[in-house]
């Protein structure tokens, strides 16, 4: 995709400008949180799950070569293959090829935010091969160009109108007069026409949810079943995963999915969880011929040792942007990169460089709101803040801000000068105020004036006034 | 007197400048509990817009003024939950790898606590005497709610005043969309999240809206103001002082 997060001041103002996208966002303030909520509640041990979660991450990433070489080797003792990508650029080539020895012509595939990350369908277009999206939320945007707003929920950002006028422009194989009124029908004009598509495809892409060392299988969750057809009707099935996705054993998988699906849609499991080991053996009855993992490195393993490790234990369930009002206000393409929220603002300028990525870890109140429902206790608002910290440090922070708060801290630091100015400056500002004791606009302040009224000060400052009242009374 | 335990009043910087009234009514409420108080002179502000905006350095140069004027101190109390995190959660990380201001900053924050928390936690304080009459709507402003657990405590204090009604908002552990220095980098989007907040604010026709925290009831006083709303805004410890002669924040 087009990273446009430069532009996110721009792009942020055009989305709270933008009516249907106000109101698509509702749904995510309001449905997923109460059902999260719900689910966690309901759930006595959720917060030592939540520790548990976060402790088998923090252990498996601190061996993540030995188990690395464990889960490559149990994926090739079940018939498959192992792929190491380092860059996206790789992990293209190396799907590409997969597709070519197979002569492939259609490729389903599962929702994968990895593929987005690769940014494999335009790769996959580009050398004549056609990917078609299988999740709902994906298929949509795929037939609307455009990229997902939401790691879980693609298509958010998207209300049932404007999904009915695409399947209208798109379907026109269809009977024009069909009635799309209900959200039940638009899902099975979807799945009528996917159906198809499953048997004519040459190969499945999936990505996973988890990978694990124990049994090299990988495991995918979904509600749709989408994935299960991708990867079971293909003839090839070929996982696109981080590395960051591996655990030890089916019992840490387990553990961590009791807090993956809570957290995420506020349901205790997704409908279907899937574990796939190897290509379809002998005696199976269905399966595909082969099996191939391509493992993504991108910069992930230079995260490892930093104070961004920690992001490497996020398990996608999106209760961080779901929790976030920067996200409620502006939705996730105004990110304008693969991961929006608080996670994508974390990890977009692991990927892409804080150069690039420089607005999203800025562009958080720190309201902590995120880190308080992780369910694998990332210190989101700790490591927006590390980034801003890089940014200083490169010199990066705009000139304004940094001699801004240069000039403040010069007399911060001297408290004796600080008075002395503050004591000049504060009951100046406080006849601005009037008798309406607010000001409208002020030079400088223009970002607070622009939306809301500045509180005059009171007058003195509160030590002037107290040195004053102290001394009034003979000290104490 | 010595059987008194000493609190040193961090007033914060937004209290100093803009709203003193908030330091003479922590001032009133910690020596009402039984306290020793002292305003150390030397005090400016936490650091915390230099932390949160990536300058460790100077973060690191205000936290160590900070812990020099008020050492001595049984207690330091800040009517603020952000800058209360800040001294209490955050100033020992600043120190990291130097073991002798490390273990003094460690030793400083162990000290630190939010005033209403401090006089429900600390002092064990039950009740407080206010003339105040009316109904109040409470704003949980996030670093307090989410990084030191307020959330009972001013509740607790306020169900204390007998003409006090409290008048709950949806979302109230919501951001109102101040942040800090985002407020100013981002306005636009800060605008629309302290809108949702006002709108709740609305909901609930208390005559007074109260939070712990200067800066998100400058931003949503500024934002009701600008939108020519009647509800009133105070820091909480206005009411629980029974200080609440000079006009709110942003006027009536």
């Amino acid at each position: 995709m087009q990273i446009t997060t430069p532009n996110f001041k721009e792009n942020a103002t055009r989305a709270l400008g933008d009516a249907a996208l106000q109101k698509a966002l509702k749904n995510v303030e309001i449905g997923f949180i109460a059902k999260r909520l719900a689910a966690a509640d309901a759930l006595p041990e959720f917060e030592a799950l939540r520790d548990n979660a976060r402790d088998i991450k923090n252990h498996t990433l601190a061996h993540l070569d030995l188990y690395l070489e464990e889960y490559e080797k149990k994926v090739i003792a079940s018939g498959g293959h192992v792929h190491f990508a380092e860059t996206a650029e790789d992990a293209r080539a190396i799907i590409l090829d997969i597709c070519r020895k197979r002569n492939a012509k259609t490729v389903t595939k599962g929702k994968s935010m990895i593929t987005e990350e690769i940014e494999l369908n335009d790769f996959l277009e580009k050398n004549g091969i056609t990917p078609v999206e299988t999740d709902l939320g994906e298929y949509i945007i795929q037939l609307r160009g455009e990229t997902p707003s939401h790691i879980i929920a693609p298509a958010v950002h998207l209300n049932k109108d404007q999904v009915e006028a695409d399947f209208r422009r798109v379907h026109t194989h269809l009977p024009p007069e069909r009635d799309l009124s209900q959200h039940e029908a638009l899902l099975n004009e979807a799945r009528q026409v996917l159906r198809q598509r499953y048997f004519e495809a040459d190969v499945g892409i999936t990505g996973a949810n988890f990978l694990i060392a124990e049994t090299g299988s990988s495991v995918i969750v979904t509600n749709e079943g989408n994935g299960d057809l991708t990867q079971t009707l293909g003839k090839c099935h070929v996982v696109v995963a981080s590395l960051e996705k591996l655990v030890p054993t089916l019992n840490d998988c387990a553990q961590i999915l009791r807090v993956l699906a809570r957290s995420a849609t506020g349901q205790d499991m997704s409908v279907y969880t899937t574990f796939s080991t190897g290509p379809k053996r002998a005696d199976d009855p269905d399966g595909p011929e082969e099996y191939h993992v391509v493992l993504l490195d991108n910069g992930r393993t230079a995260m490892l040792g930093t104070e961004f490790q920690d992001m490497l234990r996020c398990i996608r369930c999106g209760a961080c942007m779901n929790h976030c009002p920067v996200y409620h206000a502006v939705g996730g393409h105004a990110y304008g990169a693969v991961y929006p929220g608080p996670m994508g603002a974390v990890l977009t300028p692991s990927l892409s460089g804080i150069e690039v990525g420089g607005h999203l870890p800025n562009a958080s109140t720190f309201c902590g709101r995120c880190e308080s429902v992780c369910p694998m206790r990332i210190p989101l608002p700790k490591m927006m803040r590390h980034w801003r910290e890089r940014e200083f440090e490169k010199h990066l922070t705009p000139s304004a801000a940094r001699y801004g708060l240069k000039f403040w801290a010069f007399f911060a630091k001297r408290p004796k000068l600080y008075r002395a100015a503050v004591s000049v400056v504060m009951p100046l500002l406080s006849v601005l105020g009037g008798t309406s004791r607010r000001i409208s606009s002020l030079p400088l302040a223009g970002g607070w004036t622009k939306h809301r009224e500045m509180p005059a000060p009171e007058g003195k400052t509160f030590l002037q006034a107290w040195a004053e009242k102290q001394a009034r009374e003979g000290g104490r | 007197m010595t059987d008194q335990p000493s609190v040193g009043l961090f007033v914060t910087c937004l209290a100093d400048l803009f709203r003193p009234t908030v330091g003479f009514a922590a001032a009133k409420l910690i020596e009402d509990a039984g306290c020793r108080l002292e305003v150390p002179m030397a005090q400016t502000c936490c650091g915390q817009p230099a932390y949160n905006s990536g300058d460790r350095k100077d973060a690191r140069a205000l936290a160590e003024q900070a812990i020099e004027a008020f050492d001595g101190f049984d207690y330091v109390v800040a009517p603020s939950g952000s800058c209360a995190a800040m001294l209490k959660k955050h100033y020992p990380g600043l120190f990291k790898g130097d073991a002798r201001w490390e273990a003094r900053a460690l030793a400083f924050s162990a000290k630190v606590h939010e005033l209403v928390s401090f006089l429900t936690d600390v002092m064990k304080v039950e009740k407080v005497e206010s003339d105040f009459a009316g109904t109040v709507t409470y704003h949980d402003s996030c670093s307090g709610l989410r990084e030191l657990g307020i959330q009972a405590q001013p509740r607790k204090l306020l169900s204390s005043l007998p003409g006090v009604r409290l008048a709950e908002m949806k979302n109230s552990d919501v951001c109102c969309g101040f942040g800090g220095t985002f407020c100013v980098k981002y306005p636009d989007i800060s605008n629309a999240i302290v809108e949702k907040k006002k709108a709740t604010i609305g909901e609930t026709g208390a005559d007074v809206l109260l939070a712990g925290d200067i800066g998100c009831l400058m931003n949503m006083a500024g934002k009701i103001k600008r939108e020519g709303g009647r509800t009133e805004v105070r820091h909480v410890a206005e009411v629980l002082a029974g200080m609440t002669d000079a006009p709110p924040i942003a006027g009536k």
